[in-house]
């Protein structure tokens, strides 16, 4: 079991944060140049050179890059006007058609990004025209910003990822190992060998807890290792305060699986209430979606998630080196979640029927 | 409170909603006894032997165990007795002496002392052999015995035990039985739940449970005087059958 408790999490960690990442690549590109001149090609050139652009299909007219953007063949066309070369030079301006698949609203939004940033690039006078292909209407937008990236300044999302994932296998271990612990000796019929003893309920919540603490800072210790060697993930901030506040974020989780536990009476049922938990907790984390544009009473929620906490603890202060101080209102309400939910495991657990 | 008397039941009574599992029930057990509680499948024995060890709150009636009460006292009762269920219930999937370890340090012992149990239990149950082999492969009868021992462990006044040859073969029976005198011997109380009606004539006194109540109370000779039986088996039948 013990060798199952660690590789596969790890396992987990390296192939998720390799493969959970929010760059857009590969974007499938297309363009339509009416104008044929040799400005009209440097632009094409440039997105030829960009890494992000993959397929570059030349489309003759709007109506076949519509029935290539309909059969998904591509997922962004440009359309450079006829006297495109002519009216840049005279009237240094110009509008430029651009169509994105925007199915995938992140993505789109991305890819607009990037197609906006090449043409400024290409041309400080050129405007970018985004063409919505329901409406086709044109929305000239001119957008000029100057991005500073910090904490993560190349902008590499296994930056931003790791941290999250090794927070989401710390704690789905711990979660799962407690939850199905106590209901499993129930099943067994050592709970009832051990309620016929003198044993006091908060030695037996604590001799429970304690291994499964032990795994979880071994997890995180593995994960950080591996975030380093692997994934060269800056770790700027102290260790030993990460340290400190994972020791007692594992006890919320602990004492919420072995609350778990204690409510129920097969590890089927345990398995689905922890499953329940988990899958709202990770996803309401910000991990993967910013809290910030979820609406106000899911933010609500959120307030009541350890493991949002956790994620912004691990990243403040791996990423940006965030002090004691930074990280004292997590750390309160994180060891508040603790008290709490540890009172009510040992409170639940009942000697007697 | 008479010393004598390690366990003190009156009118106890279970309820599980309208559903009387134990029927005002009252007995008393003498110290150093070997108590029989027998009774068919479902005739409240366990139920009220859960009571009696402090796992199950009674709904109704008095009872006291080493002294203590099973209502508020339920703690202290568990410090004083031993229990073996019917269920095996040692770890699995820890050796005979962590086994032994583990339960000494629950109720207490020191380390000097749990060295030494151990090393007198597994002698006399002649597991040197598996000492360091996990209970899981043992066979059945083997657990049984530890599992009796380990009950004994913290020296209780009482022990419980809830059909402990259950599932076993003759032989193994019989060196069982052997550690229950053994136990009894050096003043243990012995409260035990069998369907084996030849164990009941092995016993001081018998209860015979039916339906939740205590039918017949006394020693085997005077329960097969006053049914007009042979064996135990028919004093069983006959009062079984109602």
């Amino acid at each position: 079991m013990l060798p199952i408790i660690f590789v596969l999490p790890l396992l987990q960690l390296i192939i998720l944060s390799n493969a959970a990442t929010f760059e857009v690549k590969n974007i499938k590109f297309g363009y339509i140049d009416n104008d044929q001149s040799s400005t009209s090609r440097a632009l094409i050139e440039k997105f030829n050179a960009s890494t992000y652009f993959d397929v570059l299909t030349d489309f003759s007219s709007e109506a076949f890059s519509n029935a290539a953007m309909l059969k998904g063949e591509v997922d962004v066309v440009v359309e450079i006007p006829r006297y495109f070369e002519r009216d840049l030079q005279k009237e240094k301006h110009i509008n430029l058609g651009v169509t994105i698949n925007a199915i995938d609203g992140a993505a789109a939004g991305v890819e607009n990004v990037y197609i906006t940033q090449i043409v400024q690039d290409f041309n400080q006078h050129l405007k970018v025209d985004l063409m919505q292909i329901s409406d086709k209407q044109v929305q000239p937008i001119n957008i000029e910003t100057i991005p500073l990236f910090w904490y993560n300044e190349t902008l590499n999302y296994k930056t931003f990822m790791v941290p999250g994932i090794l927070v989401l296998l710390v704690t789905m271990i711990t979660l799962f190992l407690s939850g199905m612990n106590i209901v499993r000796e129930k099943e067994i019929g050592t709970l009832e060998q051990i309620n016929v003893t003198p044993i006091k309920k908060s030695q037996f919540i604590i001799g429970k807890l304690f291994p499964f603490w032990v795994i979880g800072m071994g997890l995180l210790t593995i994960g950080l290792i591996i975030a380093k060697i692997i994934f060269d993930v800056p770790m700027v901030g102290s260790l030993a305060l990460m340290y400190f506040y994972t020791s007692i974020y594992i006890l919320v989780i602990l004492g919420i699986g072995l609350f778990i536990s204690n409510f129920t009476d097969t590890q089927q049922q345990a398995m689905f209430i922890a499953w329940f938990f988990m899958v709202i907790f990770i996803l309401m984390s910000g991990l993967f979606t910013p809290i910030e544009s979820m609406p106000k009473w899911a933010q609500i929620i959120t307030e009541f998630n350890p493991i949002k906490y956790f994620v912004e603890v691990m990243r403040m202060v791996m990423l940006k080196g965030s002090g004691f101080m930074d990280i004292l209102p997590q750390l309160l309400k994180t060891l508040l979640y603790a008290l709490v939910m540890n009172g009510l495991a040992v409170w639940s657990y009942k000697k007697t029927t | 409170m008479n010393n004598d008397k390690v366990i003190q039941v009156e009118s106890l009574t279970k309820m599980f909603g309208d559903f009387i599992a134990v029927n005002d029930i009252t007995f008393d057990v003498n110290k150093g006894e070997i108590f029989g509680f027998l009774g068919a499948n479902g005739a409240g024995k366990t139920t009220a032997m859960k009571m009696l060890i402090g796992i199950s709150k009674p709904t109704f009636g008095k009872a006291h165990v080493a002294g203590f009460d099973v209502f508020t006292d339920a703690e202290n009762i568990k410090k004083n007795i031993g229990y073996m269920s019917q269920k095996f219930a040692l770890y699995d999937d820890l050796t005979v002496k962590e086994n032994i370890t583990f339960f000494g340090g629950i109720y207490g012992l020191s380390r000097k002392r749990i060295k030494e149990k151990a090393n007198t239990l597994i002698e006399e149950l002649g597991l040197g052999n598996v000492a360091n082999q996990l209970v899981g492969s043992l066979p059945l009868g083997w657990k049984q015995k530890l599992s009796f021992s380990v009950s004994l462990i913290h020296d209780p006044k009482i022990v419980f035990l809830d059909e402990p040859t259950g599932g076993v073969d003759p032989i193994t029976r019989r060196q069982f039985w052997e550690l229950i005198y053994k136990a009894a011997n050096q003043g243990t109380t012995i409260f035990v739940t069998t369907h084996y009606m030849d164990e009941a004539e092995y016993c001081d006194r018998v209860s015979i449970m039916v339906n939740g109540k205590i039918e017949a109370l006394d020693t085997p000779k005077k329960l097969k005087e006053q049914f007009k039986a042979a064996n135990m088996n028919d004093v069983f039948l006959k009062l079984a059958r109602g």
